[in-house]
């Protein structure tokens, strides 16, 4: 009878790896074009869309704007983004709850890349998986609108941990709900200190300057 | 939902280093998450036994080692473990800390298998 061995492969390698990999030759290629990228994350409904529309709205006078939209399924948030006159590009990840490097880097070539100044790329509403997944960008943008309420960075703190800048959106309805602004900040803060807040209303185009001065301060520095 | 795609990623690379190993079967496969990246070791579980039917890492035991958040403390240079992200009040001396020292693993560290 033949004898069985059991044999052990030691590996200790990132499982991510892969799209780490790819992840970077995203980030290269928007280097080498001189094209600042943003990740825009967010739970559904927290107005990621409208949050494009307004950021075009405000800065396409100055910068060439193009937006990858990503949703599980249907071409809606692209038709709106669309109509602001911006070059956008729709994936549909057909049940995936995020997008990774690998979908950025099927699609990127559908821009011409020497002509665009920024790239913002819509992510998968959903506060936990993005998070994990690097895609090429510069920035990570989280949005947390304030009917979601206060206690979502203990919840979801590595979404905090991982974004550069956080948009505290929908503070208009801040007299009909229970959401401690201070508290997010206090508690955000505590997860990443150099977090920068930004407190906006989308809807009443409300505080969105600083977001606009953030964003130009950091083109002219790419 | 994330775990389906962080299984995905762990068979690929356990199938090619059967091939390179010539193996034929995998017995167990040993992971190191941080606390984190809020994975549920169940849903990782469920997840290979889902993905990996047909396939020959059909039956492979998922070994899976949580790694706790720690902290390191500037002021009195001490490491500790954080119960959740806003528990980071270094315990000896009150100092708050954000830079994070481990929690946020993931790593394939071995599988163990047989021709």
């Amino acid at each position: 009878m033949k004898e069985v061995f059991k044999i052990k492969v030691t590996l200790v390698k990132n499982i991510l790896e892969a799209n780490t990999r790819i992840a970077e030759q995203n980030r290269k290629l928007f280097a080498d074009r001189n094209v600042m990228a943003i990740n825009i994350m967010s739970a559904p409904g927290a107005g990621k869309t409208t949050l494009i529309e307004r950021t075009i709205k405000a800065l396409k006078q100055n910068f060439e704007i193009a937006v990858i939209e990503g949703d599980i399924q249907s071409t809606y948030d692209a038709e709106k983004i669309a109509a602001t006159g911006a070059s956008v590009v729709q994936i549909n990840t057909g049940g995936a709850c995020h997008l990774d490097g690998n979908m950025i880097s099927e699609v990127v070539d559908q821009f011409d890349l020497d002509l665009i100044d920024l790239l913002i790329i819509e992510n998968v509403g959903n506060l936990v998986c993005p998070a994990e997944f690097d895609v090429g960008e510069n920035f990570k943008v989280m949005l947390l609108s304030i009917p979601e309420g206060d206690d979502k960075p203990l919840k979801y703190p590595l979404i905090f941990n991982e974004s550069s800048v956080l948009l505290i959106n929908k503070i208009d309805l801040l007299p009909y709900v229970d959401c401690s602004v201070e508290k997010i900040r206090r508690e955000s803060l505590k997860i990443n200190p150099d977090l920068e807040i930004f407190e906006i209303s989308c809807r009443k185009e409300e505080g969105l300057v600083g977001w606009y001065k953030w964003l130009e301060k950091k083109m002219e520095k790419r | 939902m994330h775990e389906l795609a962080l299984i995905e990623s762990v068979m690929e690379t356990v199938l090619e280093e059967m091939k390179r190993n010539n193996l034929s079967r995998v017995e167990s496969i040993t992971l190191r998450i941080g606390k984190m990246r809020q994975y549920v070791p169940d849903a990782l579980t469920f997840g290979l036994e889902c993905l990996s039917k047909d396939t020959p890492l059909e039956g492979a035991k998922l070994i899976i080692e949580e790694i706790p958040i720690k902290g390191h403390c500037s002021k009195c240079n001490r490491e500790f473990i954080f119960k959740n992200m806003l528990d980071n009040t270094c315990p000896s001396c009150g100092e708050i800390t954000s830079r994070i020292t481990s929690g946020k693993e993931l790593e394939l560290v071995e599988f163990e298998g047989g021709v």
